[in-house]
């Protein structure tokens, strides 16, 4: 049991810090750099990855397990997750519209950014790339979308001090943004290596 | 079975499977949207600037449709014209708007109020504001370094050579974004009829607003004891013009010719504050003559 839960532990603050998938694997910059502008959005935007890609994932293990194996046909693994996640995101926006309105208006922009995105197509490729198991994989997805929230929450809470220094004109916006996200992945480059995955 | 035939079922049925399930969701999960929210929003100007209230045109449209009591004249930016259709569109009673315009209460610019340091930091009013209430010697006035002129959504404001800004009454939709922004609170919206207004929002006793800006209002009240109609109020050493008076009773301002400071001008738009031509305009001959 202890055993299992060390396991567990460590795949998660691995996917959390070590392998941070903003910040050592440079997946979903789009977003990362497009929300980072406000704490309140990139809160928001953290929580709608994390669970999208939980619940993605799921839904991911279930079709690679059940379908793409059992016919030998995991080569078609990344097109099927592409189909799969652009049509859960559609369904859980329509859901969210009707059923809780208010996370609508919390999360609705978010969740068409994320319909299309590589962070969420990446964790459960990796996730039937590594052969993982159901309960690994949930874990791995959350420790992905922590490390999501945790980088942008990071990169927004810099960015908002940024607003009163003295930039030069040449890198202001998107060019010290960048430089800045080179700095914030330098220091995770501390950890690497800490944890295997 | 053939390879390529398997891939070709597993696939079709895989997005037989999402397209059902999505079609399903949609009938199922679908939401009525009245579409007059759709027509408002149309007829708003989508400059976006929230002067309304509302995060947003979508927002105030949805609002004003939805909700009885959100008044249809809340769009300053669309003035009377889009009220009115609003209004129409929604069967609420408009109320007329009257239109107003942005007024900088300052006439400080750079050479006529002192500085107190020498500032070099960001050219933001608000950093600047963080630094012992920002360079003026008067903790009251304009700092000049632009911030309503870059939040300004319809370009309707400049910064003069002096150091004050100037609105555009042509580009000036009233939306309030300066008044906001101004961590001096020195700008205010103003009926566009206004007759004359204060250039200066001083607190300070005379003695002090004076030595820190020659066009201080120094509060000696005698542009109130002037006035037959009690338009002009004293208040915190400042005169406060009640320009709803003025505009209906006062057809010679005679409260203009007293003023020492000349802090109290002819309400002229357009200008940097405190330039004001008496003679270009016939409400202020009375002065000029004496």
């Amino acid at each position: 049991m202890a055993d299992i839960f060390r396991e567990y532990f460590t795949l998660f603050m691995g996917a959390v810090i070590v392998n941070n998938f903003v910040l050592t694997r440079f997946l979903g910059l789009c977003i990362f750099f497009g929300v980072s502008k406000s704490l309140n959005a990139s809160i928001g935007m953290g929580m709608a990855v994390t669970s999208v890609m939980t619940i993605s994932s799921i839904l991911a293990w279930v079709v690679y397990n059940y379908v793409l194996q059992p016919f030998g046909l995991t080569f078609l693994t990344t097109i099927v997750f592409v189909v799969l996640i652009a049509s859960f995101v559609q369904l859980l926006e329509m859901v969210i519209k009707k059923h809780a309105p208010a996370l609508y208006n919390m999360w609705g922009i978010y969740l068409v950014l994320i319909a299309t995105n590589c962070i969420v197509l990446g964790v459960p490729l990796l996730n039937a790339e590594s052969n993982f198991a159901f309960g690994k994989s949930i874990v791995h997805a959350i420790g992905s979308g922590a490390g999501f929230a945790l980088a942008i929450i990071l990169m927004a809470s810099l960015r908002e001090k940024l607003q009163y220094a003295d930039v030069p004109k040449s890198l202001e916006g998107l060019g010290i943004a960048f430089i800045l996200a080179g700095m914030l992945a330098l220091s995770f480059f501390g950890f690497s290596g800490m944890i295997p995955l | 079975m053939d390879k390529s035939l398997l891939i070709l079922l597993v696939l079709t049925s895989l997005g037989l499977i999402f397209g059902f399930i999505l079609a399903f969701a949609n009938k199922k999960f679908a939401i009525e949207v009245n579409p007059l929210i759709h027509i408002v929003e149309d007829v708003l100007p989508k400059g976006q600037c929230g002067a309304c209230g509302f995060a947003g045109c979508m927002a105030y449209a949805e609002a004003v449709v939805l909700n009885p009591d959100v008044a249809p004249n809340l769009c300053t930016p669309g003035k009377d014209a889009v009220a009115k259709i609003v209004a129409e569109l929604t069967g609420k009673a408009a109320a007329p708007m009257e239109p107003q315009i942005a007024q900088v209460k300052c006439a400080g610019s750079n050479h006529k109020a002192g500085k107190s340091y020498a500032y070099s930091g960001v050219e933001d009013c608000v950093a600047a504001n963080l630094l012992f209430g920002g360079p003026k010697s008067c903790k009251y006035g304009c700092l000049g370094l632009g911030t309503c002129v870059k939040t300004c959504p319809f370009d309707a404001m400049t910064m003069s050579a002096d150091g004050l800004p100037i609105i555009d009454p042509e580009k000036c939709t009233s939306c309030g974004k300066c008044v906001s922004v101004c961590p001096k609170q020195v700008i205010s919206l103003m009926p566009i009829g206004a007759r004359v207004r204060v250039n200066c929002s001083s607190k300070d006793k005379g003695a002090v607003a004076k030595k820190a800006c020659s066009a201080a209002c120094i509060g000696c009240s005698l542009c109130m004891r002037q006035c037959p109609y009690e338009a002009i109020k004293m208040e915190n050493n400042l005169a406060i013009v009640d320009a709803k008076i003025c505009e209906e009773k006062c057809s010679d301002a005679v409260c203009l010719s007293k003023c020492p400071t000349k802090a109290i001008r002819p309400f002229v738009t357009g200008i940097v504050p405190g330039t004001e031509n008496e003679e270009s305009i016939g409400i202020a001959c009375a002065s000029c003559a004496k």
